[in-house]
C-alpha cells in the first residue's frame, strides 16, 4: 500500500467536511461535518504513524478522539441553548453579535 | 482422499506477501469508495437523521482504515467513542431540536457554489502537495502496533498531555452542564 492513497482519501474527506460546514445551516449538521473533518485528520495521523512505524501518531489520534468527544458535548449544549432561546437552530439567522 | 485433504491444508497456507498486498488494496478501494459516497450523501441529504446514519458508515470505514494501517487500538477506540457515544449524542441532539428547521433555497445555492469552489481548491492543493512529497512512499509495517506499546507511550512519554486531556474532559462536562442548564 502506498502512503499517498491514505493521505488523499483523508484530503477528500476533509474537503467534504469543509463543504458541509460551509453549506449546512442546521447547527447539528455543522457539528457532524466537523466530526468528519476531525476523523479525516485522524486517518492522516495514523497513516503517518504506520509509515514511520512510530507509536506517537496513534497516541495523538487517540487524543484527537478525546478532544472531539469534548467538543461535541459542548457544541450540542450550545445548540440546545440556541433552540431554547430562538425555537430554531438555523445558523444563518444568528447575527446578533455582528458588528 | 488424502490428496483432497492435502490440497485443503495447502489452501490454508499463509498468504504470500503479494496476495496480502492485493487483498489490502482491494479492501482499501472498497472501504474508501463507501466512505466517500457516504460522506457526500451525509453533507447533501435533507434528512438529518439519515445524515447521522451516513456518518456512522464513514466512521466505521475509518475504523476499517485504522485496522488496515495496523492500528488496532485506535480502531477499537474509534468504534467505542465515535459510533458508540458521539453518534448517540448527535441523535439526542437531533431529537431535542426536531422540527425546528426550514430551508431558504436561494441563499443556500449561492453559498453552495462558493463552498464547492473552496473544497475543490483545498483537495487540489493538499493532494498535489501529497503526491509531490510522497510520490511512491510504501507502507510496509511489519507488525501491527500492540496495545501494550500504546499504553507505555501514553503513561510514559505522553503522561502530561494525558492528564491535560482528563482535565479538558472534566471542563467540557461541567461546561456543557452549565450551558445547557435551565436557569432558575
Amino acid at each position: 500500500m502506498l502512503l499517498n492513497q491514505f493521505l488523499i482519501l483523508s484530503a477528500v474527506l476533509f474537503c467534504i467536511g469543509v463543504y458541509g460546514v460551509l453549506t449546512r445551516r442546521n447547527g447539528v449538521m455543522v457539528l457532524m461535518s466537523i466530526e468528519l473533518i476531525l476523523n479525516s485528520v485522524n486517518i492522516n495521523l495514523v497513516a503517518f504513524a504506520a509509515f514511520r512505524e512510530a507509536i506517537p501518531g496513534e497516541v495523538f489520534a487517540l487524543f484527537v478522539i478525546a478532544v472531539a468527544a469534548a467538543e461535541v458535548g459542548v457544541g450540542l449544549a450550545m445548540v440546545l441553548l440556541l433552540y431554547r432561546n430562538r425555537r430554531n437552530i438555523d445558523l444563518a439567522g444568528i447575527d446578533s453579535m455582528k458588528g | 482422499m488424502t490428496g483432497f485433504f492435502l490440497s485443503q491444508i495447502q489452501g490454508l497456507d499463509p498468504l504470500t506477501s503479494d496476495e496480502v498486498l492485493v487483498a489490502q488494496n482491494v479492501f482499501f478501494g472498497l472501504i474508501a469508495l463507501v466512505m466517500i459516497l457516504a460522506a457526500l450523501k451525509m453533507v447533501t441529504t435533507e434528512n438529518i437523521v439519515h445524515a447521522a446514519l451516513y456518518l456512522v458508515i464513514v466512521l466505521a470505514g475509518a475504523a476499517g482504515m485504522f485496522i488496515l494501517l495496523g492500528a488496532e487500538f485506535v480502531a477499537v477506540t474509534q468504534i467505542l467513542v465515535y459510533i458508540g457515544a458521539i453518534i448517540v449524542l448527535f441523535l439526542f441532539g437531533i431529537m431535542l431540536t426536531k422540527g425546528s428547521f426550514g430551508t431558504e433555497e436561494g441563499e443556500l445555492r449561492e453559498r453552495n457554489r462558493m463552498a464547492i469552489l473552496v473544497s475543490v481548491l483545498i483537495v487540489a492543493v493538499t493532494s498535489g502537495s501529497f503526491i509531490d512529497s510522497f510520490r511512491d512512499a510504501e507502507l510496509n509495517r511489519q507488525a501491527p502496533s500492540t496495545t501494550a506499546d500504546i499504553g507505555d507511550s501514553i503513561f510514559g512519554q505522553f503522561i502530561i498531555p494525558f492528564e491535560a486531556i482528563s482535565v479538558l474532559l472534566l471542563a467540557a462536562l461541567i461546561g456543557s452542564v452549565v450551558i445547557a442548564r435551565r436557569d432558575q
